[in-house]
């Protein structure tokens, strides 16, 4: 294992921002696994921290297959973790709106190019992002439909679901779009949490993860067969909205199996206490989205739904 | 006459409310043109505020000249202005990154959409920014060059100082302003002044210029002034400056003067040992259209905006 610093913001009033590099093996760039971005994906966070423990294991037990260079970079984006914001601390802009980024350019655009280049010419690149609405997923490989992309590459990782995105204009900026325009195949992973550490989901991502570059004859790793992946596009999710907002009360979470008319949560008057309304699936399938706030505005997206005819 | 765009209930006792002002004439022939004004999609940029007051008080008080019809939206992320907050409260993405939005979309999404229906149809449309709190510009027009043909009639009427004709860029596809303009609503975007403040003669000079637009278009018909002659210019004259050292930046320039290539527009000073980190000097010459106004730089900040040539 080699530690090192891949990229450094110079800054005046606190401790320079330095986003390390580890790097197992030697040769040919064959991976690499980006983690934190944002300053709340705590979860994102410890993946890539178990995922250092366990290549340096492997490595060290000659588990790296030939001339194969992995490489991960746990946190980007600390100088915002350290004081809870989840965008960039001074100006609120996300880093991961703003690649391939430009070195001339502001701050984050700096901090997008120089990590950019860090990461270029990879075979395979692993992102752990979290998604711009606040809830919980089923563990999902996702990737955009940028005409680069492989599902069959997807499945490898043996999570239960691939989603593919068809990518609208303000995903162009991203870090996912941008590896695969520039000929890495590009995955985001998605487990259940963000802002807190969900230790179980945690050790399912480390195990796709190793499972992935085990198949891709990266790693020589004893890995437990991992699912047969269920390719869903994004767009055929079926969105469950709330009709009315107050206190929110979930009765069921993601990767349950649901059927038609089955109550799923329920909107409290927060004044008054009485039931204002309850949320009925609309149809049979497997919850894939669930909102997770005690609140809910009107017309929030509290669940969204794979239907029966994907199984 | 106040209409309510879109209404959406928040958690307890309250509703997110888009509101707009409908102004027009005692009698209505049918055909009238209507113009539409709005800002404070980002929360912090409060310029469109005074010159959407100023509006209103002077149609009001001229009822008579008014020939079509105008439409006031002060705030389209009200919640956002109300709390300081840039973008729309508890929402990732920035609103104007949103749309056409999406009515089977997220809240926000949804409240873009039918921010875009209630526009649909308009004669024009006039969409007021104010930079950030980080920046300060002269009053322009920021126009894709993809629609500076439709575009430049109404810009070059706008009593602005400044057209900036930028290159497209695929991120841009979900402004306000594209949006608008792919349904056939003519859109400029106007930036001007500086975040969570008011100037007060840049907002006179654009009211003016709205109302030259509108006589135009026939929307009025009483005295207006003659509007400036704005400088027009394509994307590959201006100048950038960035910060390349983190401190405090003291300008040593005014804003909107001409500068020469090499000269110093100011210094980014380190408070902890008294030393200066960057003298900032000016990439090219012309003149200054955007200047730093918060003083903390980070590498990378921008300092300044230069537009090549001599405008004096
Ligand atoms: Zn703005």
């Amino acid at each position: 294992m080699k530690k090192e610093c891949i990229y450094t913001l110079k800054k005046q009033y606190r401790d320079d921002l330095n986003i390390y590099g580890y790097r197992f093996g030697q040769g040919e760039k064959a991976a690499c696994i980006v983690g934190s971005i944002r300053g709340n994906e705590v979860q994102q966070l410890y993946i890539c921290s178990q995922l250092v423990k366990s290549l340096k294991r492997l490595e060290e037990n000659g588990a790296i297959v030939g001339r194969n260079e992995v490489m991960v970079i746990p946190s980007v984006n600390h100088s915002s973790m350290n004081i809870s914001k989840r965008f960039w601390a001074t100006d609120n802009t996300d880093i991961n709106r703003m690649f391939p980024g430009y070195d001339a350019g502001e701050t984050t655009q700096r901090i997008a190019a120089g990590l950019f280049d860090a990461i270029q010419g990879y075979q395979y690149g692993i992102q752990f992002p979290s998604f711009y609405l606040p809830g919980d997923f089923v563990p999902h490989v996702r990737m955009m439909e940028t005409g680069f992309q492989s599902h069959a590459l997807a499945n490898q990782f043996g999570m239960p679901y691939v989603v593919i995105r068809k990518p609208k204009p303000i995903d162009t900026t991203t870090l996912n779009y941008n590896w695969q325009i520039w000929n890495t195949n590009a995955f985001s992973l998605y487990t259940s949490a963000t802002d807190r550490i969900d230790r179980d989901s945690a050790r399912q991502a480390v195990a796709c993860v190793l499972r992935f570059l085990t198949q891709m004859g990266i790693l020589r790793y004893t890995s437990h067969s991992g699912y047969l992946a269920s390719v869903i596009r994004e767009e055929e999710l079926f969105n469950i909205k709330t009709g009315v907002s107050g206190i929110y009360q979930r009765y069921a979470n993601p990767g349950e199996e649901i059927h038609q008319g089955q109550i799923l949560a329920s909107v409290i008057d927060p004044l008054e206490g009485e039931e204002l309304a309850r949320v009925l699936s609309p149809t049979d399938g497997i919850i894939f989205f669930a909102h997770s706030a005690p609140l809910v505005m009107e017309g929030t997206i509290v669940f969204k739904i794979i239907e029966r005819l994907h199984e | 006459m106040i209409k309510e765009v879109v209404s959406v209930g928040l958690a307890v006792d309250e509703c997110l409310r888009v509101k707009k002002n409908v102004l027009q004439p005692e009698r209505l022939s049918g055909d009238e043109k209507r113009i539409c004004i709005v800002t404070g999609t980002h929360g912090d940029e409060l310029e469109g505020q005074y010159v959407c007051y100023e509006l209103n008080r002077m149609i009001q008080e001229h009822k008579e000249n008014l020939k079509g019809i105008v439409e006031i939206y002060p705030a389209l992320n009200p919640l956002g202005v109300d709390s300081i907050s840039r973008g729309i409260p508890m929402f990732d993405l920035d609103m104007n990154r949103i749309f056409p939005g999406d009515e089977k979309g997220a809240v926000a999404e949804h409240v873009a959409a039918r921010i875009i229906e209630d526009i649909a149809g308009a004669d024009l449309c006039i969409d007021i920014h104010a930079s950030n709190i980080f920046l300060r510009e002269i009053p322009q027009a920021r126009i894709n060059v993809n629609t500076a043909r439709q575009l430049l009639p109404f810009a070059r009427r706008l009593n602005l100082d400044f057209v900036w004709i930028h290159a497209a860029a695929t991120v841009l596809e979900s402004t306000l302003a594209h949006s608008l303009n792919s349904i056939q609503v003519p859109t400029v975007v106007v930036e001007m002044g500086v975040g969570m403040r008011i100037t007060e003669e840049f907002c006179h000079q654009l009211t003016d210029g709205i109302f030259c637009v509108m006589k135009d278009l026939g929307v009025w018909d009483g005295e207006v002034a003659k509007p400036k002659t704005p400088i027009i210019s394509q994307d590959g004259e201006v100048g950038f400056v960035n910060a390349e050292a983190p401190g405090i930046f003291v300008p040593c320039v005014e804003h909107w003067r001409n500068v020469q290539k090499g000269q110093r527009i100011g210094r980014i000073l380190n408070s902890l040992d008294g030393t200066v980190e960057q003298e900032v000097c000016a990439p090219i010459h012309g003149m200054l259209f955007t200047l730093r106004e918060y003083p903390v730089v980070s590498c990378g900040s921008l300092i300044a905006r230069v537009l090549g040539g001599d405008f004096e």
